[in-house]
């Protein structure tokens, strides 16, 4: 059995990526993320892998597409103003089907913003990663073990489907420390990349990665195709987890560093007598949106707590068919709600019973 | 006994380029370039947004369409992928020098192991004759109409001098394909941009003066003619920077 | 069922992470379920820093201790910030070299320790954040204190292994306070 150790957040993506295999990190520097490029800048070279600080964000999400370009394993990561300037480069890897793993340590915005955590950047990586009809796989680990196990997972899920997978984790996450334990050797599937540019040995065809099809009906094709596959991860892929959710009458949905801080609050609100629990979606796309509904014709109340202005709330409206009423408990900019705070919205949302 | 053939290099596919377009014959310098080092197998090619956006078609080794002026971070990260790949970049002036300029400086000042050809026909051509980032000042286009104002839009950018301020780069030419001559020359310093590849020697970029009939508004020949007349005054042919040469300008 | 709010709130360089880590590492040595989380940016340049650690019998939920029920106060500001946080029945340590003034709750148990001081009579100016948590550990016994070296060890990186020492014996001057 591998040690236990202590390691930030960001430090176990890192760890986590090099056990899945990746041996290629770009990236340029940002709060709160930066220690993922230094742990890739101390390692990489040590094992024979690469990484480069790039010239710009936008530099650097176009290195991965071309490591990916070549079928093998890769990432970048940054923090939400710099995954702005990386979204041309997702919507290029969606339309060229390559697979990547691309981190967001979410701090507050918009604009520079300030570097506290947030999740603010939901709407960005669910529904808006690029120009484009596309979809990233997103990731929302609410430790420092998932951090790393997501990060696994996330190869895993990128290579299988040939796109995205996005960690959108937040500031506290990258920067706690918590008990990690990353297997020496991780379990690596391979999947067939025959696509892959490595030299046509003049013994077949040309391989072209491209995004262009200047051909609607060929265009309409491929994109039709693409979301048959975003189905099959609907259908496959979904991870959440539920908690206290047998009896529930209030269902907290909480994904991240905020289902951490609603776990508090649901455990005193039990003592308190009410009967609340939660549902923590793990892929924030795809969706829990069966486990939802299910728990909408049950609970009578959800409560969505996030640290944007109320973004993911949309979803759980949509998965639920807006059965039941749904209020929101959030604190913005940086600033993150007490379990006092989300405590109080649940008793509220009790009927102001406790 | 077969005098002329098609580099192999090169597929079937017929190209679009308008008439009297120089992008074919820099397409077929760069195939007999890959065919004469006998490097077709191992060679990745990675195409710009820009008319030569196509040219993952035209080239027989496998190619990668990069977005717009990001071609030598694409080959950068395959070149870091696998270094006994050999990787070029065929670009255009508005991809190279202007969206992506900050792609190229940094890739050459890493003296990043490819091989970048950079067509300078001064117009953006697949969006329709804009300015371009090398247009000539008072050059008409259709974003200059009364000419290229330098007090209001400044300066072209020279690549070669510019690049040639680095420590990087290995090996930067200019070179221009309106006469036979000249295109003698541009097939000798573009093998030897892939030669310095895969020699281990990096950043080489070999700027070749183009033409755009159809943008500039010319027949084929009197675009041959203005290169002679008015770009290669403005852009000096010649060796900008050779590590292994004594006579860089 | 026991858990630790732990936060330790001082000046950035007066080793408030380090003391956290030493303090979190010690805990997973003991099976605990533990947590440690920094402030982080701009303020760790030379501005106030602070660490939140939470050792806990129990998974630990929400990694951020807002109100502690154990607190170290490095330097004033963090006093003035931090004590009226402070959980009813908590343990507040001071350390009396750089603040001048005492808790004013009365719910809590304050300890006064001049770690500032001590550190630099015991040659090693720089371990306040070891004597005040020495303090701590004895009077909360948030972690054993006979085997600390364990957690020391783990933190303090092979190459500044002659530094074990120094911190060991910082730590037992606070102990024995």
């Amino acid at each position: 059995m591998t040690e236990k150790v202590l390691m930030k957040g960001n430090e176990a993506i890192a760890e986590a990526a090099i056990k899945a295999g990746c041996r290629h990190y770009f990236g340029y520097p940002i709060t709160p993320q930066t220690e993922i490029a230094a742990y890739m800048a101390k390692r990489m070279p040590k094992i024979d892998g690469v990484f480069l600080q790039a010239e710009s964000e936008i530099a650097a999400i176009n290195m991965v597409y071309g490591v990916s370009a070549t079928g093998k394993r890769v990432m970048t990561s940054s923090s939400s103003p710099g995954i702005a300037l990386k979204s041309e480069g997702l919507s290029y890897l969606a339309g060229a089907d390559l697979p990547a793993l691309v981190v967001n340590v979410q701090r507050g915005g918009p604009g520079l913003g300030g570097i506290q955590p947030s999740q603010s950047d939901y709407f960005q990586a669910t529904k808006a990663g690029g120009h484009g009809d596309f979809k990233m796989i997103v990731l929302a680990p609410s430790s420092v073990q998932e951090m790393a196990d997501l990060t696994i997972k996330g190869f895993d899920l990128a290579d299988k489907y040939r796109m995205t997978s996005m960690i959108l984790a937040d500031g506290t996450m990258g920067q706690m420390m918590e008990p990690v334990e990353i297997k020496e050797n991780a379990e690596i599937n391979t999947y067939d990349k025959s696509w892959a540019v490595t030299g046509t040995e003049c013994k077949r065809q040309h391989n072209i990665v491209n995004s262009l099809y200047l051909k609607p009906e060929l265009l309409e094709k491929v994109n039709v195709e693409r979301y048959e596959r975003y189905k099959q991860i609907e259908e496959n892929e979904v991870m959440y987890e539920e908690f206290m959710m047998d009896d529930a009458e209030i269902c907290v949905v909480a994904f991240g560093i905020a289902a951490r801080i609603s776990q508090n609050a649901i455990v005193e609100a039990r003592k308190q007598g009410i009967k609340v629990g939660m549902i923590r979606p793990i892929t924030l796309w795809p969706f829990p949106k069966k486990p939802l509904l299910a728990a909408a014709d049950k609970v009578k109340r959800f409560i969505s707590v996030e640290l944007s202005m109320g973004q993911m709330i949309d979803d759980i409206k949509l998965a639920t068919e807006c059965k039941k009423p749904i209020d929101l408990c959030t604190r913005v900019g940086g600033m993150i709600p007490s379990p006092e705070e989300v405590l109080a919205k649940i008793i509220e949302a009790n009927g102001g019973n406790n | 006994m077969i005098v002329f053939d098609k580099p192999k290099s090169l597929t079937d596919a017929p190209l679009h380029y308008c008439p009297g377009c120089t992008h074919g014959i820099i397409h077929r310098l760069v195939a007999e370039a890959i065919d004469e080092l006998n490097i077709e197998g191992k060679t990745i090619g990675v195409a710009p947004v820009g008319c030569a956006v196509m040219a993952y078609d035209y080239f027989a080794c496998d190619m990668v369409e990069a977005a717009h002026g990001r071609a030598p971070a694409v080959a950068t990260g395959i070149k870091r992928s696998d270094p006994s790949k050999i990787v070029f970049t065929y670009q255009g002036d508005g991809d190279l020098a202007s969206i992506g300029m900050a792609e190229t400086i940094h890739s050459a000042t890493r003296n990043e192991n490819i091989t970048v050809i950079f067509v300078n026909n001064a117009i953006y051509g697949m969006t329709g004759g804009q300015m371009a980032p090398t247009s000539l000042p008072g050059q008409v286009t259709q974003t200059s109409p009364y000419g290229r104002d330098t007090n209001h839009c400044g300066f072209p950018v020279k690549v070669c001098e510019m690049l040639s301020q680095l420590e990087g780069p290995e090996y930067l030419e200019r070179v221009a394909v309106n006469n036979v001559k000249n295109i003698k020359k541009a097939k000798a310093a573009i093998k030897k941009a892939f030669e310095n590849q895969v020699n281990g020697k990096g950043f080489s970029l070999i700027e070749v003066v183009s033409t755009c009939p159809t943008n500039w508004g010319m027949t084929p020949n009197d675009a041959l003619k203005w290169v002679d007349e008015n770009m290669i005054p403005y852009y000096p042919l010649g060796v900008y920077k050779d590590r292994s040469n004594k006579e860089d300008k | 069922m026991s858990t630790f709010n732990i936060l330790i709130a001082g000046f950035g360089g007066q080793g408030v992470l380090f003391a956290g880590k030493c303090l979190a590492y010690k805990g997973l040595t003991e099976d605990k379920q533990v947590s440690w989380l920094p402030s982080y940016g701009p303020e760790m340049r030379g501005g106030t820093a602070n660490c939140s650690v939470i050792l806990s019998d129990s998974p630990v939920g929400s990694p951020i201790v807002s109100t502690p029920d154990i607190l170290i106060a490095m330097n004033l500001p963090s006093l003035d910030k931090y004590e009226g946080e402070t959980q009813k029945g908590g343990k507040i340590f001071v350390d009396s070299t750089l603040i001048g003034r005492k808790v004013e709750r009365e719910d809590v148990d304050a300890y006064y320790i001049p770690a500032t001081k001590m550190a630099a009579d015991i040659g090693a100016p720089t371990l306040a954040n070891m004597i005040i948590l020495g303090k701590m550990i004895k009077e909360t016994g948030a972690v054993n204190f006979d085997d600390i070296e364990v957690g020391l060890k783990k933190v303090i990186p092979a190459r500044k292994a002659d530094m074990i020492d120094i911190n060991l014996k910082a730590l037992k001057a606070g102990y024995d306070f």
